[in-house]
Formats: C-alpha cells, structure tokens, sequence
C-alpha cells in the first residue's frame, strides 16, 4: 500500500494541478505538488530499508493490463534492491527540485502547469523503475520521454524552444524505436514480455539466431543492442545525444531534474535491470562500452557546459555496464544524481542572480554576491571531478577501476578514455566556476548592481542535494560495491564470476587512484592556469588551432552531419509530400477539387434553368425519350 | 354495372363532405364579399380538421366503393391526413400575407380546399381514370393559386409555366394510360396488377411504354429530375404561402399516386420501374444538391432542396418493399413539418413592408431576431440531416431500407449528395450567425406564423424523443399497401 501511494501520488499532484490549477491558483498548486512529491519521498525512505536492507523485495499486482492470445501483461510494480534505489534517488531529488521550482518559477505565467508537468514525470519515472515487464517499462519510458518534450517546450512561445523540444523528441523517437524492436525480439525470443518469466530462459536461448532486415545474427546480442539503442536515445549517447544540449532550453530545474539526475539515467537503469541478458550478450556490452566515450567541450552556455558533463557522466555509467560492473554504474547513477542536480541548481541560481542571463562570457566576479551559491558550485564540480571524499570520486574511481579490471581490450579502452574524460571534466567545470564567479566583471553595470543570492526557498533545496554530493559516496560504499555487495542486490543483478571486474577493481593498486586524482587535479590547474593566470591563452589557442576550436566548438559537426544527412531530406520529403502529395494530390482531388467540381457543377446545373417553357418541356421529352429507350434496349433483358 | 347504394357512399364520405363545404363557402363567399375572407379561410381549415376526423373513423382494410374506383385504406389515411396537415399548415399562413399584400379574396381558400379536394381523390385512387381526374382537380386550382397574384409579373409566369407543362405532363400521364389500357385491357388497379402478374409470356412492350409514360407524367407531378424544371421558377414567382403549400401538400399526394401505381397494379413489373426510380431518384439528389449551391433566392433554393428531397423519398420507393415504403413515408412526415416551418421562417422576411427573399437579408439574423433564427438554423440543420433532428431519422430509415434491399451505390451515392447539400444548409445558418447584420426584419411576426413556426420546430426537434407513434403508423400504412 505505501508502495503503491509512493508511486501514485505525484500523478495525484499531477491531475489537480495539470486539471484544476487555474481553479485552485498557482499558490496551492505548488503546495499540491510539493506535497504529494515530499510524501511520496517519504513513503520511499521505509520501502528502501525494507526491501533492500532487510530483504524484502516484493512484486505488487495492481492489474492485468494486456491478456491478448498468448501476449500478457500486468500492471505491477515490482520492487527490488534496484528498483528501490532508483525510488528512492528519484523521489528525493525530485522533491528538492519541486521545492526549488517554487523559488525558481515564482515569476512565471503558468506555474500550474508547470508543477503539473514535474509531478506527471516522477510519475512515469517510478513506473519505468517500477516496472515488472517490458510493456510498462515501455509506458513509463515513453512517458517520461513526452513530458521531457513538454518541458523542454515548456516556454514554447520561443522558437528555440519548441526546436528543442522538438529535436529532443525526434531523436528519442529514433531511440523508442530501437526499444520497442527490441521488446518485439524479446517477445519473439521469450513468447513473454515478463521480466520473471524471461531472465530464467536467457541462458537456454544462448547461440540461438535471428534473422532481422536480412541480417541473420546472435538472437542474445541483437535483442540486446536492439534495446540498447533504446538507451542510447534516451540517455543521450553518441550519435543519439544531440538533443540532450538543446534541451538546456528548458527551465533550470527541468535541466536538472530529467536532463541530468532521472530521466536520462533511465538507459543506464535499463541495461542494469537487463543485466541477465546482457551478460551473456558480450559482443552487445563491447559495442556499449565503445560507444560510451566521451566528448570535448568548449561551449559557452553555462548550462550546456553541465550539459555535456552529463554526457560524458552517463558515458562513465554506460562503460561501467559494459565492463559488467553494474553496481558501480547504478551507484555513479545515485551520487551523479545529486551532485548533478547540485550543479543546474547551482547554475540556476546564478542564472537568477544575473537577471536570467545565461552566457558566461557575460559573467564573472560575482562570487562575492552570491557566496553560497558559489559554494555550491565547488562542493558540485568537486565531486564531479571526483575529488576525495566527495560522492563523485567513490562512484568515479570505482568505474575506472572496473574498467581497469575487466582485463579487456575494450575495457583498456574504456579505462584510458575514463581517465581523460576525468581530466577534461575537471577542466571544463573549473572553467565554469572561473568564467562565472572570477576574474573581471563582464556583464553591464546595471546587471551587476541586481546581483542578489536567491530566495531560501531555492538555497535550501540547493543545501539539502550538496549533502548528498558530498557525503552520499562515502556512506554508500561498502553497501552498494563493497565486498559483501552481493548481499545487497540479492539477485536483482546478475553479475557471471566470468566478469569479474568488480573484484578487481576492489584490488586495485594505489597508483590507479592516485592517477585519477592527479588527472583531476591536473585538469583544474589547467583551468585555474588557462582562465585566471593567463586568460589570453583560450583566444590564442583557439586561433592558431582554428580548425580544431570550431570542430569542438561546433560539437563535432554532429548536429550539421544530421541536418545534411537526416533533417534537411526529412524536410524535403516532408515538404514534397505537404505540398505534392497533401496540397496537390489529397487537397486537389479531395477538399478542394470537389469543391470546385460541385461549384462548377451547380453553376452548370444553374445554366441549365433558362426559364424558357420549351426548354423545360424540351428536357422533360429528352427524358421520356431516354427512359423508352433504355428500356427498349436494355429494361427487358 | 355499378348499383347506387347510399351505404357504399360511407368510405368517399370525407371527400363528399368536403365538395359540399366546398360549394356552401363558395355561396358565402360570393354572397358575402371579400369582407367573409377571413371568415371563410377558417372555415376551410374547419372543413380539414373535420374531414381529417372523418377519414380516421370511415376508412378500413382497403374498402372499396365506386364499383372499385376508390379505395379506402390505412395507406390512404396516412396520406390524406399528411396532406391534410399540410394544406391547413400552409393556408393558415396565407391569411395575415394575403391581407397585408392586399390580394385577399375569398376565393384563394376555396381553391385550397378543391386542390386539396384533388389530392383526396388521387391518393384513394384505385383505376387510372380516378387517378386522372383527381390528378386534373388538384393540378387546376394549383395553376390558378401559382398565379394568384395576376398583377405581378413573375406570379403569373410562374402559373402560366406551370400550367403549360402540366398539360404536356397531363399529355404523357394520358398517353401511358391509353397504352397500358391498349395492352391490358383495363384500367383499374387490382384487375391490371392481376393480369400482369398472371401473364405468362411477360408484360408486353406496350404496357412497359405506357409505364414509362405514366411515370414520367407522375415524377412531373412530384418534380423529380428531370421533370423538374417547372419547380425552381414556380416556387420563386407564386406567391410565397402558395410555395409552402406547393412544397408540402400536392407533393404528399403526388408521391402517395406514384407509391400506389407502382406497387399497386405494376407490382409485377417491380424490376422494370424499380430502374427509372433508382435514376429519377438519383439524378434528383444530384441536381438537388448542386443546383442549389449558386441560389441566392432562398424561395428559388428551396425549390432545389425540395427536388433533393423528393430524390431521397425516392430512394424508399426504390427499395420496394414495406420498410422502403414505410421510410418514405416518414420522410414525407418529416419533410412537411421541416418544409412548412421553413416557409413559415421566410413569411417572416419582411422589412419595410415589403417580402425580401435573398439569403442576404438573412444575415446577421441571430442578434437581430434570435429566436427566428434558432428555428430557421433548426430547420436547416434537420433538412441537412444532422442528428438528432428530425430530418437525420427520414435519411436513415430510407437508406437502411435502401442498404437492406442491396441497393448500395443507391444509398451511398444518397449520403455523398446529403454531404454536397449540407452545405448550403449550413450556409444560411452561417449567413444567420457569423455574418454582419443587415438591417433588422419587421417585427411583430405575427401570432399564426409564431404558432406555425413554434409548432414545427418542436416537432422537428423533439421527434427523437418519441418517434414510436410515427414510425408505427408508417409501418402501418406501409404494410396496409402491400395488402397485408
């Protein structure tokens, strides 16, 4: 019962104040929503120590939702060690943002809605995680995906706005359909859509094949990449991951409640909750392990800047599954959940500080104005860059560690680009803080004298996730990849002793963490070196590497490579059949031929009524004369 | 040789009582002067209501009287009281609009009640001879009111029209007859039905001929295309109470005739006319539905609209069997109170004094006269078909009988050609609602026209609550038809 309040009560929130918001006003809306999201946080806290503490996991059966032939499948949530974790993730950080959106949407004209749009996510978040078969994954997996595009278009009276929202959804539809293919081959392999039902079976159907657009292939691993894209889409993964940049166009705490600490999570999750199919799949983790590298930035929006750190974060996650160490990855996933959020909070409130401007390079020497939001962007980059003894450098240098320990070409891979990701994470972050808070002041006079810390309603949620950032590693540890943390998943994922990189990781030498650390270290010197010290530096670099600085700059050329390859044919064709086939075909010889057909036609039929008598006893002959002839003709046949 | 018997005369005793009133008004009238107009007008409407009376007490199972030239039957009684119905309707609307025109005169309502006299007669009909002459007694007092209004210009072409090509359509109807009677030997309904039924070696060509001829003299009758031509210019110059009973009335009868010789004595020949109905019908909707898309005359416009109605009535015919005739004759029904409420609304159009006729004067009618043009947007809405008015369940029973018969190019074709007609429907509706006022129509309307109006607009709008009495007393009729 608490679960299922848990899980139901933000749709609750969702359908007063989506429904009757204009009725009961933004001030109760707000109370509505924070509300039913703060019990529903609550209510995680009990079913977390009970099911995965203490051992209790349980799947509660609220009703049968297909039964078609031999196609079955039930609404239930299923609570496990995972599944727990990602409430409980889920639930707290989306209550902190609720509260945040309070402070941070105070001026804006549709609060209702908006607060609507958060409670309906969390919803479809904790039934994706909830999820007891792969068609209500699905459910929660598409509804997570329309309220992101609800959001991201949330002010969708600016144009970049709705192109966000619009590319986000496209991109993610390219994911979807790989996910519901891959649902399809599971279905097809399994004969059930039940997660119970098919994790038994996989390790009978290794080596078996299939045949898929002439491909003829491992069933395991095209099921599994199949799903896998799903991911990609979702969590914004190389090739699929353009539209997680733009979908900074969103308000903040949009950003960092979907784009950065849930949503996008979800693909990690996913391949998790798979773990029994992916581990017997290892072409399929390969692919996912290389496809996890990370990308260079030099962007100027502060938000894209974290924006792309999550790219590159959920690449750490992504690498951790292929390397099989999915504890690890669903522990990056909890810490990287609150620091993160930490982070576009924190960048949120400058951006309310700086009068809604979002460009660092019109930024710089504020800190002094706003000192606590200030450190909160430290406590958030230092556990991003995975300083010591910050949440980030637990979940961080376990990953790399793992990848280390695989003992696998591609693990090699992942571990060496981990390490430079580290690197450049850490370079890219201290930029921020420095192009933000340091150095000269580079907005207007007037700007500046408006600088002002936010409310408390936005500062506290801020106190309350930089707890999290700090200290949320150091606690989880033991329980979540320690030695014993066997004890803890119980079976919720499955690891082979093949894969052992977990147990490697755990002897790691001392040299491997000290190298990530110095990385770290390493990347925010050459911050620290490049934007304070000698701040001609970057405009030098960027001159004599022209080329170089406009390929990073440009994010690889991946967004003009699609609109040549995709977009630009999409919208050709698009625009061949709205005007050729609807406008000329459908609209010519339907609509609007048969309007003009009748119109001429009624115009004839007009011109036929000449008001002459002999006319009319003209066509009254013709008539007769027509009817005694046909049936002379034909009537007696 | 037919023996006089007073009790014999019991089951014509409507149309008897009605002659005589007939002659006793005409007397007063001549007497009186024109001051007994009024007097006599609602007098005549007395005489339907009685003779309405009269017909539901003397009629039985197909009684027969006249040595079997008149019939009696549940048939005829559905269709004398529609007819009735609409007569009165439509006389009742003349009295204010023939006293503010100054063309009221006492003979108008008499002529009324000898058309409608007429009208009895074709609708009891059982010999082709009775058929003729009843035929003829309505057709000439419908020429006289067409052209009541002699000092205008367009009344009197519209009668003399109507007059020239009634007598070409009298010609054909007449020259059928003689065939069929040349081939059949007898003119009367239940000998011809037998003899073409027991006629091994199949009808004859002459008795089809005659057949054609005879349906081309009674589609006249009912304007279908393509013997319509008459209807859009007659209904634009007579005088517009005389269009609403033009609309209502003589179309009833007219359609009773053509339902009554086809199943009646040409039964047998069902797969024969069954033809010229499906094309008369069809070419009806069509014309029906395009030609009036370009009418700005709304009296011109309900000409078409009543040509696309008698197409879908048709389509009942068509079907040929007892829930096909059973649908025509809840259409028809439904089509007079739809039709009178119609021409009630545009009585209504005055301004200045003065009748105005174009669908223009309509516009803006929602704020300067908004119950009047709730109504006439009812009216219209039912004619195009929309549920849950009264004129969606005539389509629907007509087109299920049709569907039910197999006649699908039929029925689909029907609602395509309803499609194209909404749409001039709805247009005076929009014209009413959406469009910029023109100067506000003449008010008060008067007391009959609000009763008329108010009368057939309940009816149309409220038949879906209880359609049970009309639709079992079509199939009642229907059923008494088939000699069931």
């Amino acid at each position: 019962m608490l679960q299922v309040a848990c899980v139901f009560l933000p749709l609750l929130g969702a359908i007063i104040a989506g429904c009757f918001g204009r009725k009961i006003g933004d001030r109760a809306s707000q109370i509505v929503c924070c509300l039913a999201m703060g019990t529903s946080a609550v209510l995680a806290i009990p079913t977390f120590i009970d099911v995965a503490l203490h051992g209790n996991a349980r799947t509660i059966l609220l009703f049968e939702w297909f039964a078609s032939g031999d196609f079955h499948a039930p609404w239930a949530l299923k609570f496990d060690t995972l599944s727990s974790v990602m409430v409980l993730t889920v639930t707290v950080v989306a209550t902190a943002i609720h509260v945040y959106s309070v402070g941070y949407m105070s001026h804006d004209k549709s609060i209702p809605r908006f607060m609507a749009y958060l409670n309906l996510f969390t919803f479809f978040m904790l039934t994706l995680v909830t999820a007891d078969n792969f068609m209500q994954l699905f459910f929660g997996w598409e509804g997570v995906g329309l309220v992101s595009y609800l959001l991201i278009g949330f002010w969708f009276d600016r144009h970049s706005a709705s192109a966000a929202s619009m590319k986000a959804f496209l991109v993610n539809r390219v994911g979807d359909l790989g996910f519901a293919l891959g649902i399809m081959g599971v279905f097809i392999l399994f004969g059930s859509v039940e997660f119970d039902t098919v994790f038994p079976l996989v390790p009978g159907k290794v080596g078996e094949s299939m045949e898929f657009m002439g491909f003829h292939g491992d069933a395991l691993t095209l099921v599994c990449l199949l799903l896998f894209v799903g991911a990609m889409g979702k969590s914004a993964q190389i090739i699929l991951h353009t539209w997680l940049p733009d979908a900074m166009e969103g308000p903040t705490p949009v950003s960092a409640l979907i784009h950065a600490a849930t949503m996008v999570t979800a693909g990690v999750y996913m391949v998790c909750l798979l773990s029994p199919m992916f581990e017997v799949a290892p072409v399929a983790r390969d692919i996912v392990t290389v496809i996890a590298a990370t990308i260079g930035l030099v962007q100027n929006d502060i938000k894209r800047v974290i924006a792309y750190s999550t790219c590159s974060q959920l690449g750490y996650m992504f690498f951790a599954v292929g390397v099989s160490a999915y504890p690890a990855a669903i522990f990056h996933l909890m810490t990287h959940a609150y620091f993160k959020a930490l982070l576009f909070l924190g960048a949120g409130s400058v951006i309310h500080a700086m009068s809604d401007e979002q460009d660092m390079r019109k930024m710089g020497g504020i800190w002094r104005k706003i000192p606590f939001t200030y450190a909160m962007m430290w406590i958030g980059s230092l556990a991003l860059a995975g300083i010591p003894f910050f949440a980030g450098f637990y979940s961080k240098d376990m990953i790399i560690e793992s990848a280390w320990g695989a003992g696998t070409g591609v693990g090699q891979y992942a571990f060496v680009m981990g390490v430079v990701a580290a690197a450049l994470t850490a370079f890219y972050s201290w930029r921020l803080i420095f192009m933000t808070f340091h150095g000269k002041p580079r907005a207007d006079h007037h700007t500046m004298e408006h600088v002002h810390e936010s409310p408390p309603v936005m500062l506290a949620p801020l106190a309350f996730l930089s707890l999290g950032a700090i200290f949320a590693g150091f606690i989880a540890y033991e329980t979540f990849v320690g030695h014993h943390m066997a004890e803890f998943w119980r079976g919720s994922i499955l690891i082979l002793p093949q894969h052992p990189s977990m147990e490697h990781a755990h002897e790691a030498p001392l040299w491997l963490k000290l190298m990530t650390i110095v990385v770290a270290a390493g990347g925010i010197l050459a911050a620290y070196y490049a934007y304070m010290v000698k701040t001609s530096l970057p405009a030098r670099l960027a001159t004599m590497f022209r080329p170089v600085y406009l390929f990073l700059y440009n994010k690889w050329y991946f967004d003009e490579l699609y609109n040549f390859l995709f977009v630009r044919p999409a919208v050709r064709i698009g625009r061949l059949l709205w005007k050729g086939g609807d406008g000329v075909i459908i609209d010519g010889l339907g609509p609007n031929g048969l309007a003009a057909v009748t119109v001429g036609l009624a115009r004839r039929a007009g011109r036929l009524q000449t008001g002459y008598v002999y006319h009319y006893a003209f066509a009254m002959l013709i008539g007769l004369v027509g009817l005694v002839t046909w049936y002379l003709f034909y009537g007696r046949l | 040789m037919y023996a006089f018997n007073v009790a014999s005369l019991i089951p014509a005793l409507p149309e008897i009582f009605m002659a005589i009133s007939g002659m006793v008004l005409l007397m007063v009238g001549v007497f009186r002067g024109d001051r007994s107009t009024r007097a006599v007008s609602w007098a005549v409407v007395a005489v339907f209501i009685v003779t309405a009376f009269l017909i539901s007490r003397v009629s039985g199972p197909g009684v027969l009287t006249f040595d079997g030239m008149f019939i009696a039957d549940g048939f005829a009684v559905f269709m004398k009281q529609l007819a009735l119905a609409g007569s009165a309707l439509a006389l009742i609307m003349s009295i204010g609009f023939n006293e503010r025109e100054g063309i009221a005169r006492f003979e108008f309502p008499i002529l009324f009640l000898y058309a409608t006299l007429g009208m009895m007669l074709m609708i009891s009909a059982n010999d082709l001879l009775a058929l003729y002459v009843g035929l003829e007694l309505q057709s000439l007092c419908l020429y006289v009111v067409a052209a009541y209004r002699r000092d205008d210009l367009r009344s009197s072409e519209a009668g003399l029209k109507y007059f020239v090509l009634g007598a070409l359509s009298s010609g054909m109807l007449l020259y059928g007859m003689s065939m069929v009677y040349g081939f059949a030997g007898t003119t009367r309904f239940d000998t011809l039905f037998e003899v073409l039924s027991s006629s091994e070696v199949g009808v004859p060509v002459g008795v089809l001929v005659g057949l054609v001829f005879i349906a081309a003299g009674l589609a006249f009758k009912v304007s279908a295309v393509p013997f319509h031509m008459w209807t859009p210019d007659v209904y634009e110059g007579a005088p517009t109470p005389v269009t609403a009973f033009f609309a209502a009335a003589p179309k009833v009868a007219a359609t009773a005739l053509l339902v009554r010789v086809m199943i009646g004595p040409f039964g047998a020949m069902f797969d024969q006319w069954q033809q010229i109905i499906v094309f008369v019908s069809l070419a009806s909707m069509a014309l029906g539905a395009f030609a009036a898309i370009n009418q700005s005359n709304i009296k011109r416009l309900m000409a078409y609209s009543s040509i696309g109605h008698i197409g879908y009535a048709l389509v009942g015919l068509a079907a040929g069997d007892k829930a096909g005739v059973g649908g025509l004759l809840v259409y028809m029904t439904i089509y007079v109170a739809m039709g009178i409420g119609t021409f009630a609304c545009i009585l209504c159009m005055r301004r200045k004094g003065r009748m105005v006729e174009n669908i223009s004067d309509l516009s803006g009618l929602a704020r300067t006269n908004p119950a009047l043009a709730l109504a006439f947007a009812i009216f219209m809405f039912s004619m195009a078909g929309i549920p849950p008015l009264a004129g969606f369940f005539g389509k629907f029973f007509v087109f299920k009988a049709a569907i039910q018969a197999g006649l699908y190019t039929l029925a689909i074709i029907g609602v395509l050609t309803s499609v194209v007609a909404a749409f001039y429907y709805l247009r005076i509706v929009k014209v009413m609602y959406f469009d910029e006022p023109a100067e506000a129509l003449e008010r008060p309307v008067g007391t009959t026209l609000t009763v008329v109006i108010g009368a057939t607009a309940l009816f149309t709008l409220l038949l879906v609550v209880n359609p049970g009495p009309l639709l079992s007393g079509a199939a009642v009729a229907a059923v008494s038809l088939f000699g069931g």
